[in-house]
């Protein structure tokens, strides 16, 4: 066996070689194909909750995100049948929260927004919750509103593991599973947070929203209004593998 | 009757701003194309009052109150494929930003109670539909067949929506058409 010929597996027919323990979407990326995700994020630990990324792999549906890849395994991605699936759970992210696009700032950069663009969801699907939520707008340099999270754990991750300060977590179970405050007063300001936080940049919705600098970018020019997501995601993917090895 | 070859169309705005119907005419000189192929029965272009047999409605705005309904239901029988277009037809909308709150203490709040009102009143004039405790998306009523997301939708997706529909095939907004906001 030749010993310079890296493990591949098969993506929708097509060969995709990695580094052993990688996962099926970070080799899917970094050979240059998309499989759609929200909670996955490279910089961190998958957490594998939002399903999106949900393939076929030797026929069993798995998250790409939590699956290491291994050589021979066939997975497939791009079919209706995913496809369909991915839209319904995005309808259901959008059911559960208050998610007014109309009126959101993070609108055209929104991660959840651009799932649905891209994976062209055009109908509600359920009937939507209309929660009462209130916003926390104590902070003089940062705003949360918990009306539009989609309990990725992205900002709980990056406030533990990179800002080393653990300012947001997850509390409660089923639906009624929540974004908290790590204050005993449950306020933003009462916490150490700062704007150059991780746990600010990372929030793939509205939920966490840098106050100040609303639409310096205007609606049309953002990140998701010049590409789509799926195309986003490989430019921001690490790519050429070749290079880094010689 | 429809002119020979041409597909009548309906249009209305239930609870919505009328920003889709704007947005329907910001398709500006294609507008002369669209007349080649449809013509309108009832829309707020041509002042009829009730809808006739047609083959495309196209409605704006979700359903707030008790005429909503009526309307809807007599687009509904009335054209073979029905068209949600806009944020408030397919969600619910900026209407819908209400659905968390009691109705009664919604109108307590903005006709007796509000600061700065004199002799407020809650409006009970018999000609006034009633409102509903929920605004719903369209779908939620009757059956719906086509939805255009969007607040409003861009004249070139309403454009491109119409001109597929029109022509037999399904309709699909690529990047740039579908937008939510």
């Amino acid at each position: 066996m030749n010993m310079d010929v890296r493990p591949s597996f098969l993506l929708d027919g097509e060969e995709i070689p990695f580094e052993p323990g990688q996962t099926v979407i970070q080799a899917a990326l970094t050979a240059g194909h998309y499989i759609p995700h929200l909670c996955y994020h490279p910089e961190f630990v998958p957490h594998g909750s939002c399903k999106l990324c949900t393939v076929k792999a030797n026929g069993r549906p798995a998250a790409a995100c939590t699956l290491p890849a291994q050589a021979g395994l066939e997975v497939e991605s791009e079919t209706e049948e995913l496809n369909d699936l991915r839209r319904t759970l995005v309808q259901m992210l959008f059911a559960e929260g208050n998610h007014f696009c109309p009126a959101c700032e993070k609108s055209g950069n929104c991660v959840l927004q651009a799932l649905g663009y891209d994976l062209g969801v055009m109908t509600a699907g359920f009937r939507h919750f209309f929660l009462d939520r209130p916003v926390d707008a104590s902070h003089p340099d940062i705003l949360l509103d918990f009306n539009r999270c989609v309990l990725c754990k992205l900002c709980v991750r990056a406030s533990e593991e990179v800002d080393g300060k653990g300012v947001f977590s997850l509390a409660g179970r089923g639906i009624s599973r929540r974004l908290i405050v790590s204050a005993e007063s449950g306020r933003l300001a009462d916490t150490d947070i700062a704007v150059t936080d991780k746990a600010v940049e990372v929030c793939p919705v509205g939920v966490i929203i840098r106050k100040h600098i609303g639409f310096q970018t205007p609606i049309g020019r953002r990140r998701y209004d010049v590409r789509p997501i799926s195309a986003q995601a490989l430019e921001d993917a690490p790519r050429k593998p070749e290079a880094r090895h010689g | 009757m429809a002119e020979a070859g041409k597909l009548r169309v309906a249009t209305t705005s239930l609870a919505g701003c009328f920003g889709c119907h704007m947005s329907l005419l910001d398709i500006d000189e294609r507008l002369f194309a669209l007349l080649e192929k449809v013509e309108f029965d009832r829309t707020p272009l041509t002042d009829i009052k009730h809808c006739g047999p047609c083959d495309i409605g196209i409605i704006e705005g979700g359903v707030c109150n008790a005429e909503n309904v009526e309307v809807l239901r007599e687009f509904r029988k009335n054209c073979k494929i029905l068209i949600a277009m806009g944020a408030c037809a397919v969600t619910g909308g900026l209407p819908a930003q209400r659905n968390h709150l009691d109705l009664g203490a919604c109108l307590q709040e903005v006709y007796l109670t509000e600061p700065g009102l004199v002799n407020g009143q809650i409006p009970n004039d018999p000609e006034l539909p009633l409102p509903l405790d929920q605004v719903h998306p369209l779908h939620e009523v009757v059956k719906v067949d086509y939805f255009i997301p969007g607040c409003p939708p861009s004249a070139d997706a309403i454009w491109k929506f119409l001109t597929d529909l029109i022509a037999g095939r399904t309709p699909r907004l690529g990047h740039g058409l579908i937008e939510y906001d």
